[in-house]
């Protein structure tokens, strides 16, 4: 089998472009994700059977299937019926674009808010019966200690999440959207390289993937630096009266 | 590596001294269509493959007394797995181009293709490059149609590319596309069942010169004998016999 290099150069500007829709697709169906997710973390961790039986079965229903059947529902399914298509919601779920947003949106919703309402029953008690005891009301006990504990927390498994994500995002190519997987679909269909263009796409994905890692990386650093050791060097005028004997010889 | 290389010689060999034994023996050809291209090819309730490409793929076997097995290949993937041995021929209205014949060899035509744009009923849509500047334009992915669409329309039309004709269909239907641009034959079929009523062909056919013929690997000495059998039923009338099952007029 032949093999061309320079088909890759000469597409890699289309690639670029259906690289930059995958990101797009990524950060705003992450971005909705994320402030769907949140409500549904609280409802689910909730005592109350009626309160957390919603986001239940929404979980359950979005986990439980398929990404590109979901998205097949969202854009060739929807589109069947006259009376999505005569309603005020049609110029919004007309475009691929915005059906892959919704899909995409609704899925990683699920997979995020069941993440989330691990990590908020995971906070230690301890720390809430200590925002009690300070005089903290529910709703300043949800805004300054579950939800920035909760996303500490979840940070590293969400990471994840996203990364599951970006792969995911390659379905967008089914419902006519030229992504990274879809320029290389639509550029290998005519020039038949296939290996060489899905070599590339890899290559493209992986580096997005590093991109991906290294943010997560970062903003775990920073936001669960106490977890981290930090090695402090006992400053050498210290008064010796105040050095401790076990640690410092 | 070298083990493999002395297989290859070794079946070379025994496959030559067995069609040199014996010309009419059976050897088994596999053959793959798409099995998403109505009336050509398709699956029928019991998953099993039928159309024109599928009988006129059986006729031909008849006509060489070969061994056949006909297997379905997504469209996209089709020419990489010819090139893969997955199979030795492609009967699936392929189109014989430029492009194709630069990594698989054809066969003689089998028949003729045009395109043709497909609106809806009483749209008015000029499928002129000025008419259709603006508008969405929907073709299947790695077809005639959507390098067509590409080439001459890209730059003033919004070109969608679908996996199937079918999902085209749905899009068409679902007011997704103002136009779809797609090869005649399949296009005249979806126009006459319940979803296409309320859909029309629109301006004259593009005649792109456009020959179907049967994809064999590079070299392969298949084309030939595919080429001679069709010939042959094209003399005899069973061509013309599977044609009018599909269509009113001939295709060849």
């Amino acid at each position: 089998m032949s093999w061309e290099w320079g088909v890759i150069w000469q597409y890699l500007p289309r690639l670029l472009e259906g690289a930059w829709l995958t990101l797009e697709l990524v950060l705003v169906s992450g971005l909705i994700g994320i402030a769907l997710a949140i409500p549904l973390a609280l409802m689910r961790a909730s005592d109350n059977y009626w309160v957390k039986a919603l986001p239940f079965l929404y979980i359950y229903f979005f986990r439980g299937t398929p990404l590109l059947v979901q998205i097949f529902l969202v854009y060739y399914g929807a589109s069947q019926f006259d009376i999505i298509r005569e309603s005020i919601l049609w110029p919004v779920l007309k475009e691929a674009y915005w059906c892959a947003i919704i899909a995409f949106s609704l899925n990683t919703a699920a997979y995020s808010a069941e993440l989330f309402r691990s990590a908020i029953q995971a906070i230690p008690v301890g720390e809430l019966e200590a925002a009690e005891a300070v005089g903290m009301n529910r709703s300043l006990q949800i805004r300054r200690i579950v939800l920035p504990r909760a996303f500490g927390i979840a940070l590293p498994a969400y990471g994840n999440e996203v990364i599951l994500m970006l792969k995911g995002s390659a379905l967008a190519s089914t419902i006519t959207l030229l992504d990274l997987t879809g320029a290389a679909r639509t550029i290998s269909a005519r020039s038949y390289t296939n290996m060489e263009m899905y070599l590339a796409a890899g290559v493209i994905y992986l580096a997005i993937s590093a991109l991906i890692i290294g943010l997560f990386r970062f903003m775990e650093y920073r936001f669960n630096r106490y977890q981290y050791y930090n090695h402090v060097d006992t400053p050498k005028d210290l008064d010796p009266q105040l050095r401790d004997p076990h640690i410092d010889r | 590596m070298k083990m493999r290389k002395l297989f290859a010689v070794a079946a070379l060999i025994a496959g030559s001294l067995v069609s040199a034994q014996s010309a009419t023996a059976g050897d088994k050809i596999r053959i793959a269509t798409e099995g998403a291209y109505a009336p050509f090819n398709m699956v029928d309730s019991n998953g099993e493959l039928i159309g024109f490409d599928v009988e006129i793929a059986k006729a031909l076997c008849a006509e060489m007394k070969a061994d056949c097995e006909i297997v379905a290949q997504d469209w996209d993937g089709i020419i990489p797995g010819l090139r893969a041995r997955k199979y030795d021929a492609i009967i699936a209205s392929m189109s014989i181009t430029e492009e194709r014949l630069r990594v698989v060899d054809f066969s003689e035509k089998y028949y003729s293709n045009v395109l043709a744009y497909v609106t809806k009923d009483g749209s008015n849509i000029e499928v002129t490059k000025a008419g259709l500047k603006g508008k969405t334009v929907g073709a299947q992915r790695a077809t005639i149609a959507g390098q067509f669409l590409e080439d001459n329309l890209g730059d003033v039309v919004d070109v969608k590319l679908y996996d199937t004709q079918d999902n085209a269909y749905l899009d068409l239907q679902a007011g997704r596309l103002d136009a779809l641009l797609s090869d005649k034959f399949p296009a005249f079929d979806w126009l006459r069942t319940e979803e296409g009523a309320g859909y029309a062909f629109t301006g004259e056919d593009i005649d792109i010169n456009d020959e179907i013929g049967i994809a064999v690997r590079k070299g392969d000495a298949l084309s030939g004998k595919f080429s001679t059998a069709i010939k042959a039923i094209v003399a005899d009338g069973t061509y013309a016999k599977i044609n009018e099952k599909y269509f009113p007029f001939s295709i060849y």
